[in-house]
């Protein structure tokens, strides 16, 4: 399907090229699905680590109960921002978020925002499968056991179901005690999942989840991303393009601006479309150059 | 396998040539191994010596020489050392209760919360001097302000060891917490848990065998500390149960009362104490060791 699009667009001439400053941000409303209330509100995102710009300029709408991906090359912030939805740049020395980041129309980084109640609402899965070295029950009913549920009987209710939602119950149901290190890795990352499932997010956050993992592990947590979706918004970085046109509704593409003067690299996001916009008929040159795999 | 004589040219010869870096690399493994020959004598030699004179006295007629009290006259033979074992372990025993939760909580701080701020940078170097500060001159002081004013007792003793054992607690947890990878406080915050309850629940378990480790080195030397217990502890012969009454007294001063005496019973005294002391040092290193590793494939 890609390569299709490759030979069609190879002849573009007249195409709408933006200048470096330009972002084109297409109104949503270009798909035919219904649109559904935003999650996320983007308005000029920076985010500095010190007084490095790592980021710039990011201005998007992200919507509930939808997959959206970050796609884009290395250093491009992807991850970045995405850390930024639920605070997790607090606990890195020097970073710091400007500009606007409203959550369900709250302001994310303002005062009184709290930022362990932000992230019980906004759960995040990381690209190397981390989970404490506890048992597989112990780590699911970590976050309900910080969150001040204590009783036996609704732990093992939030852990059957959290696993059943993971598609891990099968697999694991009679050796919940043993260590969670003794896992495969798919079965680790299936396991965070759970984890974060169980604290009852509103958003699941994953940061390339499935870089880690061979194709069939890879397949099996798209297959679940595609479940959770109806319980869930999800925000996926990828690096795998492949994997964005698979699972995601919408794309985002971000890429690195380098300035001239002081050579300094920030990212910035370039495009943000309908996934089957952005990978039939991108808006913007670098968009396709990226997508049709002429760099990054 | 392949005879030589069929070996043809045209196979590659894998064999070792001999040159001068092969010579270099034998010369310097020759001097490895007999450097950790060199390291190892003064310890085997250490326990040859203390078996050897030590177990005639400490297992004749076992165990009276684990149970019976010290003779009051010195040149009369016969056990034992019961007051003195029973006395480093209280001492020991109340050192490392108030050292071990002060030196967590200290390298918490450090580590977690006052990362690179004033107060946490001078606690540090306070630390680092105190492990300095000579065993003799940690008695003096504790001499001056807890003995000249409540006596002998086995909590001037344990105040004294505690203070020795501070700034190795705090070092060994600090480097333990170091060694807690980021990514499990990571997968904890972004499951919407506290600061506190993230190092409560995640990161100090994790570092548990560490902190252990590193709090039985330093148990194991302060229970053979001697010089801030003869100031503080006394040199009692019989039984004191009481830790804040009375002078007691512990395996390492009898090592140095009765190594110092003239009598030859008393100096057998010795050698069973001597030996008594690393028996005991190492039953509870086991004990710890055995408990950790229990807690360890627990989780």
């Amino acid at each position: 399907m890609l390569s299709e699009e490759r030979i069609e667009t190879d002849g573009r001439t007249q195409r709408d090229r933006s200048g470096p400053k330009g972002i084109i941000v297409s109104p949503p409303v270009a798909s035919n699905r219904p649109d559904t209330p935003v999650v996320f509100d983007l308005a000029d995102l920076e985010v500095f680590y010190g007084t490095f710009r790592a980021v710039r300029g990011v201005t998007m709408k992200i919507f509930k109960n939808e997959i959206t991906a970050f796609i884009g090359p290395s250093g491009c912030g992807k991850t970045t921002v995405l850390r930024s939805f639920n605070r997790m740049h607090d606990v890195t020395p020097g970073a710091r978020v400007a500009g606007g980041l409203r959550y369900r129309g709250a302001e994310l980084y303002a005062p009184t925002v709290s930022a362990t109640e932000v992230r019980r609402r906004i759960g995040m899965v990381f690209q190397k499968p981390n989970p404490f070295p506890k048992s597989i029950y112990d780590n699911v009913a970590f976050g309900p056991r910080s969150s001040g549920v204590s009783a036996k009987a609704d732990l093992d209710v939030v852990v059957e179901k959290s696993l059943r939602s993971a598609a891990l119950w099968d697999e694991v149901k009679d050796r919940l005690k043993a260590s969670a290190l003794g896992m495969s890795g798919g079965q680790q990352q299936r396991l965070c999942i759970a984890r974060t499932i169980a604290v009852g997010p509103e958003v699941v956050l994953m940061d390339e989840p499935c870089s880690a993992l061979d194709p069939i592990a890879t397949a099996r947590i798209e297959e679940l991303m595609r479940e959770l979706k109806s319980r869930f918004t999800i925000v996926i970085v990828t690096h795998n393009m492949q994997q964005a046109a698979r699972v995601s509704d919408r794309t985002a593409f971000f890429t690195t601006e380098i300035d001239p003067k002081s050579d300094c690299r920030t990212g910035t996001l370039v495009e943000y479309d309908d996934t089957t916009k952005i990978f039939s008929n991108p808006s913007d040159e670098r968009t396709e150059n990226y997508i049709t795999g002429r760099f990054g | 396998m392949i005879d030589l004589a069929e070996v043809t040219s045209a196979q590659p010869d894998l064999s070792a040539k001999r040159s001068w870096r092969s010579v270099k690399s034998t010369t310097m493994t020759g001097l490895m191994i007999a450097s950790v020959v060199l390291v190892a004598l003064p310890l085997i030699a250490v326990v040859w010596a203390i078996f050897g004179r030590g177990v005639a006295v400490a297992f004749h007629g076992f165990p009276d020489f684990f149970i019976k009290e010290i003779p009051s006259v010195a040149r009369r033979a016969g056990p034992g050392m019961g007051p003195a074992i029973l006395g480093t372990l209280m001492v020991t025993g109340a050192a490392t209760l108030i050292a071990v939760p002060l030196g967590v909580l200290g390298a918490v701080y450090l580590h977690e919360y006052g990362v690179g701020n004033r107060f946490s940078r001078l606690v540090r170097f306070m630390a680092t001097v105190m492990t300095g500060v000579p065993s003799i001159v940690m008695g003096l002081f504790i001499y001056v302000v807890w003995t000249l004013h409540f006596g002998y007792s086995a909590f001037g003793g344990s105040l004294a060891l505690a203070c020795l054992m501070l700034p190795v607690v705090i070092g060994a947890t600090e480097q333990m917490l170091k060694l807690v990878p980021n990514h499990l406080r990571e997968a904890s915050y972004a499951l919407g848990t506290s600061k506190s309850r993230t190092i409560l629940t995640v990161v100090l378990p994790a570092a548990l065998p560490g902190i252990v480790s590193g709090s039985l080195l330093a148990v194991a030397r302060a229970a053979g500390e001697t010089a801030p217990l003869l100031f503080a502890v006394g040199a009692a012969t019989e039984y004191n149960p009481h830790l804040f009454e009375e002078a007691n007294t512990a395996l390492s001063i009898q090592i140095f009362g009765n190594a110092t005496s003239s009598f030859v019973a008393a100096q057998d005294r010795a050698w069973g104490a001597a030996l008594t002391l690393v028996l005991l040092t190492f039953i509870i290193t086991l004990v710890a060791r055995v408990f950790t590793a229990r807690i360890a494939s627990r989780r």
